[in-house]
């Protein structure tokens, strides 16, 4: 068997085996058998760096393997599953292995006596199955399984804390949230299907370059596409679900909700990108740039630490589907990856302050302060170093400072967003959604830093408890930190400046399949982002030094006022802190209405139909019952049955006589039969 | 006269009047006399045909097997005679007619 294939089947099944084990039998192994998954998810990690260093040392751009097998065959279409490795799969399946298995060490500590332990690592192997199937398919068929799966296990985890009516909510909302997507995916992927017969992503790829689709149709089915990339990265107007999935426990927000399933999205657009319309892609780059810039603008009045990290997810998922959406789309995927590194780290971060706010109002026996509010806390930085500087990196890193990774991929994006205006001499709005962001996610990132570990505690009480995380939740903190510095992504050029190395190399951008060419070709693309590097570093430069000096000045010097301008803005200060409404305009239009007809459904169901149809019939069957039941008892019962046993009875009594007890008379009877057959014979 | 009819209307009338007696009598021990006479009526037709219709040896040794089997089932109704009387007081069949309970 081909060694891809052996190790790729691996890295797929061993966590879907661990699942099967845990979710049956977990609970009476030993240590609840944490030791299985994590097992399981470390061999996939194995297998993943050991695919990833023989990409590097094949160094082949054009590497691809295609596995695949006849899943269903009819006489009218054959569908066909299996396995697409190229170097984007192998690079996804290493960014989801890391993450993954820092969750599942993270865990270890966060989740430690909670009654569902053996429950929790089985959802965490299901969800690390499902995404490996969505990195590995080479169809649209497994990727739309492995989409849907990766939703359930979303759900599970989301609701893992299922005695918070919160988190019951939360989970309800993001499935249902996705589920409007995912038509969307799905009506996309019929389409495909019908104009080319197949699912394959080369045989889908063909039929659009051989013009089995195009035009409006074309346009139409890319669009679908994207709608479910809009529900599960989470973008305006599906956003609403992410903030509050945060109601999950830390490590599954980390894994699943800011590292790699909301990437997911970003991830297929990247597969289909040769395949969408110029019409579809201008739409996805403004839906990713508003999202960008409207997640960014929420992010700065949150004060739940998690929320700041939610939104600023959101903002960045945002950026990667700009960059789709402007052609830039190896940019989309760098960020991609190296913002699941960051973010995950900024939440396992997060989580550490989490926990020690937890211990310390444990010990003080505090219920009501809310652990995760950053009024609370304050000065953790002497508390907690490794914790602060490991955040402190991932901050820089999101905020697009030269020598970590965010810069790089960060940079990518927003020359690509240049070269895009450049180009075509318009969507200008673009270029403000795009640099804006990066200069308020600067802003509210170090907001949140100055919040949580600067100046002196807000609490002094609960500050003086607040102890560093234990071991095993620091050691993922301390591996993604360092895999947020450039040179990981850079070797083997080190110039902070430039993203050019083996990540450039190795995966390159695609021709447009879009028959007319009316997309532009790769060569143009990278000749305009080439162009328009050098401004879009400066300028990207600028805005977050501009975003950092202003959060220094209002969190750490308090030279300006936050209260005063928060005063002065009020407008637009309700604005972000309301998420612009957003939920309450949803809860009027959408749920209220749809609350409505259900009520008038339910008075037609209940108070018509019920009550006239349903309760009709069986009205009229109670009186057809009555009729049958005097026929029966009455007829058939009185008069056929009955008389049946009373004759008998009568009979009885009349044969009786003749059994009178006398053997003589027997014998008599017995003597005159046999004179009887005498004379018969004689006869 | 000396003819096998002669013997056969005996055996018969003496059958006949075995059966009357076994069907009228109520003592029980006049049934047994009864069936005595049955099957001495019995064995006088074997020792006719012994004699007359060939059976020759094989009819008087069938007759002293009578005889013998006679005296057993004497033997045992005279036990179940005395049973009755027992339980009922009395040798007469009739008040022995719990079968028709």
């Amino acid at each position: 068997m081909n060694i891809f294939l052996q190790y790729t089947l691996l890295i797929y099944f061993l966590p879907l085996i661990a699942f099967g084990i845990q979710i049956f039998i977990g609970k009476r192994l030993p240590r609840q058998g944490d030791w299985l998954s994590i097992g399981a998810v470390l061999a996939t990690l194995v297998l993943s760096i050991a695919l990833f260093a023989g990409m590097l040392l094949d160094y082949n751009p054009d590497f691809k393997q295609n596995f695949s097998f006849t899943w269903l065959e009819t006489t009218n279409f054959k569908i066909s599953m299996g396995f697409l490795v190229d170097n984007i799969t192998i690079i996804m399946l290493l960014v989801v292995a890391i993450i993954s298995s820092a969750s599942h060490i993270y865990s270890l500590k966060y989740m430690e006596g909670d009654p569902r332990y053996s429950r929790f690592y089985a959802y965490l192997s299901l969800f690390t199955f499902s995404m490996n199937g969505i990195v590995l398919a080479n169809s649209f068929m497994l990727l739309y399984m492995s989409w849907e799966l990766v939703g359930l296990s979303s759900y599970l985890l989301i609701g893992f804390w299922f005695e918070k009516d919160s988190a019951a909510n939360a989970g309800k909302k993001a499935f249902l949230t996705n589920r409007v997507g995912d038509i969307g995916f799905f009506i996309g992927i019929m389409l495909l299907f019908t104009a080319i017969g197949s699912f394959s992503y080369s045989e889908v790829f063909a039929g659009v370059a051989a013009g089995k689709i195009s035009g409006t149709l074309l346009t139409l089915a890319g669009i679908g596409l994207f709608m479910g990339a809009v529900g599960k990265s989470a973008q305006f107007p599906l956003h609403i679900w992410l903030p509050d999935a945060m109601e999950g426990p830390t490590p599954v927000s980390a894994l699943i909700h800011a590292a790699t399933m909301v990437a997911a999205g970003v991830f297929m657009m990247v597969r289909v990108f040769p395949i969408l319309t110029p019409d579809a892609l201008i739409l996805i780059a403004y839906i990713g740039g508003f999202t960008a810039f409207f997640a960014a603008t929420i992010a700065i009045t949150r004060t739940d630490i998690k929320q700041v990290l939610a939104y600023s997810t959101l903002s960045q998922l945002g950026y990667m589907i700009m960059s789709v959406g402007t052609g830039a789309y190896i940019a989309a995927f760098f960020h991609l990856a190296i913002h699941a590194i960051f973010k995950a780290n900024l939440f396992y971060g997060a989580g550490s302050v989490i926990h020690g706010m937890h211990h310390s109002l444990d010990e003080l026996d505090d219920h009501e302060t809310d652990a995760q509010d950053m009024r609370n806390m304050g000065g953790l930085r002497v508390k907690m170093p490794i914790t602060y500087l490991a955040m402190v990196i991932s901050s820089l890193a999101i905020s697009g400072v030269p020598l970590f990774s965010g810069f790089l991929s960060k940079d990518a994006i927003l020359a690509g967003t240049l070269a895009l205006v450049e180009r075509t001499h318009s969507h200008q709005l673009l270029l403000f959604f795009g640099f804006g962001a990066a200069l308020i996610t600067a802003f509210y990132m170090f907001r949140m830093i100055f919040l949580t570990f600067h100046n002196k505690p807000n609490k002094p009480k609960i500050f003086k408890h607040i102890k560093e995380s234990p071991t095993a939740m620091l050691i993922p903190l301390v591996v993604l930190s360092l895999l947020s510095i450039f040179i990981f992504y850079t070797l083997p050029n080190a110039n902070p400046l430039s993203d050019q190395g083996w990540f450039t190399h190795l995966v390159e951008p695609q021709e447009s399949l879009v028959p007319g060419h009316i997309n532009p070709s790769v060569h143009e693309i990278e000749e305009s982002i080439h162009h328009s590097h050098n401004p879009a570093m400066i300028t990207s430069l600028i805005v977050a030094g501009l975003g950092l000096l202003l959060a220094w000045l209002m969190y750490f010097k308090k030279v300006i006022s936050a209260e005063v301008w928060a005063r002065r803005l009020r407008p637009l200060y309700n604005l972000s802190l309301n998420k612009y409404y957003i939920d309450e305009l949803y809860d009027k239009i959408l749920y209220q209405p749809f609350l409505k007809i259900a009520d008038w459904v339910a008075y037609l169901d209940w108070d018509v139909y019920d009550k006239y149809f349903i309760n009709g019939f069986g009205r009229a069957t109670e009186w057809f019952a009555k009729i049958v039941g005097i026929a029966d008892y009455d007829g058939l019962d009185q008069g056929i049955v009955d008389s049946f046993g009373r004759n008998t009875n009568r009979l009885g009594v009349a044969l009786k006589k003749l059994q009178t007890g006398k053997i003589q008379n027997y014998v008599l009877y017995a003597a005159l039969a046999v004179v009887i057959l005498l004379i018969i014979q004689m006869l | 006269m000396d003819s096998l009819q002669i013997y056969l209307i005996l055996a018969a009338i003496l059958f006949s009047l075995g059966m009357f007696a076994v069907i009228t009598r109520r003592n029980a021990i006049a049934v047994l006399m009864g069936i005595e006479l049955i099957l001495n009526a019995a064995n006088l037709n074997f020792i006719a045909f012994a004699r007359f219709g060939g059976m020759n040896i094989t009819g008087h040794i069938f007759a002293l097997f009578v005889i013998v089997l006679a005296a057993a089932e004497v033997a045992v109704a005279l036990a179940i005679i005395i049973n009755i009387y027992q339980n009922f007081n009395s040798i007469n069949v009739d008040e022995a007619q719990q079968l028709k309970q």
